[in-house]
């Protein structure tokens, strides 16, 4: 049996180290690479520092707020818009649910809903690797126009480029969109207090473990589909019933982790997220299991976060339930003053976790 | 899930917790769980934060990537950069640093670098691929090498001739008998292996308890086998018994699978000795692929700079794989030493002890408890 020191003074002394690593953790992310890896494209920490020492370090003004998925800006007249952009890449472009021409529509018109902004005009650009198939083409076209139209919005102007084989993977597609805020909205996690809620429309992880499988490198089959869709009215819905809501996001790359992650460090308080009740299918939570990725780090294309005071939880939950799109919506955790700028998971085997943003790609367990 | 859920249910995981803190009455014991798997199951379940306060889990040495010395990382990216080669590995070891980066930084700068699931998919890779070299970077202890030795056959039998396999499979007792050895070891006792017992079996453990006198309880991987192997090992302590036991009996055979130790023994053989990191170089702990397999030797076929990186001097990871210090005892952890700029073995992995603790574990047990408790 152990005889060094006593529980008490390990407890002291681990506390303190503690205490360190995390006023450590605070500070700015660093880039250190010498090159772009994949993980700089991941969603998680080499995704920040690369964001903050390159672009935010070049581009940032210091009226801005904290990043946002979308840019709020007034007009002179006191109109407030919602500006943003989203470039897809996704290979294979078509996947269960959906395919590279849904995403176009549905990233860009979803960063919007979430900072409040009712999405109205996109812009498209494409550039397209010599020797793509016309037909190809077309059908991802006919996607976004179908996508657009279901989402409520235009496709208003555009830009074509075609670059040698070899120089791009077939089809990257870029849009941007923008739309007004209205006047009496007010969103932002300055506005999330201790005690408030955290609500998830639906099922999580399913859009990345459907990409995942029908890249078809895996030897895992199973009924899988991308939830890809415009979240634009189930959001009205939720925020004509909850007028309070504080603050959303949609959890797309880094998934519902990376999400939470954002909020603790934006709004410096905790947050606290219960495993057993996290809507999973059990197909996903098979797939990431055998496969050792955790779901809360997939991604999603169509579920919305929200952060709404107690007392408008249940209207908010009926609200997204009677949607279409938010029929599995539940209540998944809640915010507390301490430890900040930290997300613990409750197991549903009885203990806690941190939750931390991921360091690179979730990459596979080897055992 | 079915026949998931079951070795997951928290009310019994309630009645375990109290056999446990019965058995233990506010004494201390440190038991090293082996694998990385268990390593895992422990943080990923927030099993530390339920135990009681005096019986600790160290973090043992059972992380395959994390052993891996920056030497023989060196060696990989150096065969992964020859222009014709379409290396493969498992996704976690691409992370790993060496002296010159990662394989991921490698692929980034122009290097075929994939990875896959299994060595069969980089056999697959090589049919598929008849101009290229392809490469299986294998890792791992008696649970992955089985899979090495059928793709290698394999490869012979379809008569392949552009896959290679570059060994750094190793053996699980050397690395226990090296952590045994040590003079300030602090252990009570040991949470078998689960996954390399079903290959070798629990015999290969009974020098634990008859030469060092500690005891040994393979254990399964989902949290309720876990909590039922810490009841286990203490009831021994308890009972004055110090024996190898089985609580992974629904899959671990005492005899291991004969099938599985042929196909090593035909493919493989040991190397005099095998550097490791944080451990250092073990004797007889290492496999390489026998003399008449050596057309399938990467090591053989190319050639490789097979230069010693010392292990970093301010890292502590040999005393943290012995169970000496935490993770957060360690001078540079949490500082110089993160998930995204590991110095050491244990913050390499997400199996590693170090990376382990200071993704998951890093809160103060007060905190952690208290929100432990549902509203």
């Amino acid at each position: 049996m152990a005889d060094h020191d006593t529980v008490q003074e390990k407890d002291y002394r681990e506390a303190m180290m503690l205490d360190r690593i995390e006023a450590f953790r605070r500070r700015k992310p660093r880039l250190t690479d010498e090159v772009i890896t994949s993980a700089h494209g991941a969603g998680g920490k080499s995704s920040a520092a690369l964001i903050e020492n390159v672009f935010l370090a070049a581009f940032s003004d210091p009226d801005r707020g904290p990043q946002a998925d979308a840019a709020t800006l007034t007009m002179p007249n006191g109109d407030r818009l919602g500006f943003t952009t989203d470039s897809f890449v996704v290979k294979p472009y078509r996947f269960p649910g959906g395919s590279i021409g849904h995403l176009a529509v549905h990233g860009t018109v979803n960063d919007l809903a979430v900072e409040g902004a009712t999405p109205t005009w996109l812009s498209c650009a494409f550039v397209i690797e010599e020797g793509l198939a016309v037909a190809e083409l077309q059908a991802v076209v006919a996607d976004m126009a179908e996508a657009a139209t279901e989402a409520g919005v235009t496709i208003v102007t555009g830009d074509t480029k075609v670059v040698g084989r070899g120089a791009a993977d077939g089809l990257y597609i870029t849009t941007a969109g923008v739309g007004l805020i209205p006047a009496e909205r007010r969103l932002g996690p300055d506005l999330v207090k201790p005690g408030d809620v955290i609500l998830v429309s639906g099922t999580i992880a399913d859009h990345g473990m459907s990409v995942m499988l029908a890249r078809g490198d895996l030897a895992i089959e199973a009924d899988i589909r991308s939830d890809t869709a415009p979240l634009g009215g189930l959001i009205e819905d939720l925020l004509a019933a909850a007028p309070n809501t504080r603050w959303m996001r949609d959890p797309t790359r880094g998934g519902v982790a990376t999400v939470a992650n954002e909020l603790a460090r934006d709004a410096d308080l905790g947050v606290v997220l219960d495993e057993s009740l996290l809507p999973v299918d059990p197909a996903v939570r098979g797939a990431c299991d055998m496969l050792g990725i955790d779901e809360m780090y997939v991604a999603n294309e169509g579920k919305v976060v929200a952060i709404v005071p107690p007392e408008e939880e249940a209207a908010a939950l009926a609200a997204m339930r009677a949607h279409p799109l938010g029929k599995r919506a539940s209540r998944i955790g809640e915010i507390v003053a301490d430890p900040t700028g930290i997300v613990v998971l409750r197991t549903s085997f009885g203990g806690t976790r941190i939750v931390d943003m991921l360091v690179g790609d979730p990459l596979p367990r080897i055992c | 899930m079915k026949f998931v859920d079951e070795y997951r249910d928290p009310a019994a995981a309630r009645v375990l917790l109290k056999v446990i803190n019965d058995l233990a009455a506010g004494d201390e014991f440190k038991f090293m769980e082996v694998c990385g798997g268990h390593t895992h199951t422990i943080y990923r379940h927030g099993i530390e934060h339920i135990l009681p306060e005096g019986v600790e889990l160290i973090h043992g040495p059972g992380c395959p990537v994390c052993v891996i010395p920056m030497g023989r990382v060196d060696d990989a990216i150096a065969v992964a950069e020859h222009p014709n080669v379409i290396f493969t590995s498992f996704g976690d070891m691409m992370r790993v640093p060496g002296s010159k980066g990662t394989l991921l930084e490698a692929k980034a700068r122009g290097a075929d670098v994939r990875f896959v699931y299994s060595p069969l998919d980089a056999l697959r890779i090589a049919v598929e691929n008849p101009t290229k070299e392809v490469v299986f970077f294998a890792v791992g202890f008696e649970t992955t090498a089985p899979s090495t030795a059928v793709t290698v056959l394999r490869a012979r039998e379809m008569g392949v001739r552009n896959f290679r396999v570059f060994s750094n499979h190793v053996t699980i007792v050397p690395p226990l008998k090296a952590i045994l050895e040590s003079p300030d070891l602090r252990l009570d006792g040991f949470l078998g292996p689960g996954h390399v017992s079903t290959v070798v079996g629990n015999r290969p453990y009974r020098f634990v308890p008859e030469r060092y006198g500690k005891p040994v309880v393979t254990a399964g991987f989902e949290p309720l086998d876990i909590l039922q192997t810490i009841v286990m090992l203490l009831k021994q302590i308890r009972e004055g018994r110090c024996e190898v036991e089985n609580q992974y009996s629904r899959i671990v055979r005492d005899e291991g699978n004969p099938r599985a130790l042929k196909l090593l023994a035909d493919v493989f053989v040991l190397r005099p000795h095998f550097e490791w990191r944080g451990l250092g170089f073990i004797a007889q702990s290492g496999l390489a692929l026998r003399p008449d397999l050596s057309m399938f030797d990467a090591e053989v076929y190319y050639e490789v700079p097979g230069v010693r990186v010392a292990d970093p001097k301010a890292c502590q990871c040999g005393e943290v794989l012995k169970g000496v210090i935490r993770p957060w005892e360690c001078k540079v952890f949490g500082t110089a030493c993160t998930p995204e700029t590991p110095i050491g073995t244990c913050m390499v992995s997400s199996e590693g002890a170090c990376a382990a603790y200071y993704n998951f574990g890093r809160m103060h047990r007060e905190a952690a408890v208290t929100l432990g408790r549902r509203a």
